[in-house]
């Protein structure tokens, strides 16, 4: 694309005040990509798995088990402490991504209605996936976390 | 279907210096422009509807090994929606990936390749990940 430098630009990000609807619009796309690629990676990996039968499938568990930091004894070495951090940021933020593009998808369909877009009202729904998803993920983890316990 | 009313002067091929290709340019939308915008939607809706139903039934199942995923989904009544579910998903985040690419590659070229790609990928592991769940439901979840 060429562009003629000597013509005015219009006023880019970073001129705006950030608010809670800039920051729900970038976090569904960025979510949006990081389920695309290693959610639907994982998703596919667990169904390829379960149609090749037990060993294919403990590969996979063993991975899992790295994202949901299960399978990591107590002593930890610096690199097996990092390993575990890794992989459950990878898992939590997995998890987080998507009760986050959920919600901001849900939001979406009510302003391609028309409707919430009034200052107050967009800037509400706004937080609230944002709290939401958040909460959506702590709850997820704490079901993940009990069930383990049990 | 042409934008361009006679009045405003589109003086018809012979009569102009303009390219056909300019011509066409000029012509305006081909009315096909919301396609996409639309499937998003429709996608985004089939895909929430399946992702509800999934994550209730992975919740209900007694665990989640092999022999009990296989055994869940040698029913049909499971195999039809994670079906649907690998269809819709696929469809709707090659979309998802296609707009993110039109805006941040700027160049035509890259434009088209980088969507290609991503439409190879999304039909590769879309096409593995629904034929394991019809191997499963064909086989009766022997592996």
């Amino acid at each position: 694309m060429t562009r003629n430098p000597a013509r005015p630009m219009s006023p880019h990000l970073t001129i705006w005040k950030w608010g809670p609807h800039m920051l729900v619009s970038i976090l569904h796309r960025v979510t949006g990509v990081g389920l695309a690629t290693l959610g639907a990676g994982l998703f596919t990996w667990w169904l390829a798995a379960a149609a090749s039968g037990p060993d294919a499938y403990a590969g996979f568990s063993a991975w899992l088990g790295w994202l949901t930091g299960t399978g990591y004894e107590a002593d930890r070495d610096a690199w097996g402490w990092l390993k575990y951090v890794f992989g459950l940021a990878i898992g939590v933020g997995l998890t987080w991504a998507f009760f986050q593009h959920t919600l901001s998808g849900l939001r979406h369909f009510v302003m391609d209605i028309g409707a919430g877009y009034e200052l107050r009202a967009n800037k509400l729904w706004a937080v609230a996936t944002v709290i939401g998803a958040l909460l959506l993920t702590a709850l997820f983890w704490a079901w993940i976390v009990m069930g383990r316990a049990g | 279907m042409s934008a361009v009313s006679a009045d405003e002067g589109d003086p018809g091929p012979g009569k102009t210096m303009a390219t056909p290709l300019a011509r066409v340019r000029g012509t305006g939308s081909a009315q096909a422009g919301a396609a996409h915008w639309w499937h998003e939607r429709v996608s985004a809706l089939a895909v929430f509807l399946l992702f509800v139903w999934f994550v209730v039934s992975l919740a209900r199942l007694p665990a989640l090994d092999q022999a009990t995923i296989a055994e869940w989904l040698a029913s049909p009544l499971a195999a039809a929606p994670m079906l649907l579910l690998v269809f819709t998903t696929f469809w709707h985040l090659q979309m998802g990936l296609i707009v993110v690419i039109e805006d941040y590659v700027h160049d035509e070229g890259g434009r088209q390749f980088w969507a290609t790609m991503v439409k190879f990928a999304a039909i590769l592991c879309g096409t593995l990940a629904a034929v394991s769940v019809l191997k499963i439901a064909v086989s009766g979840g022997a592996a």
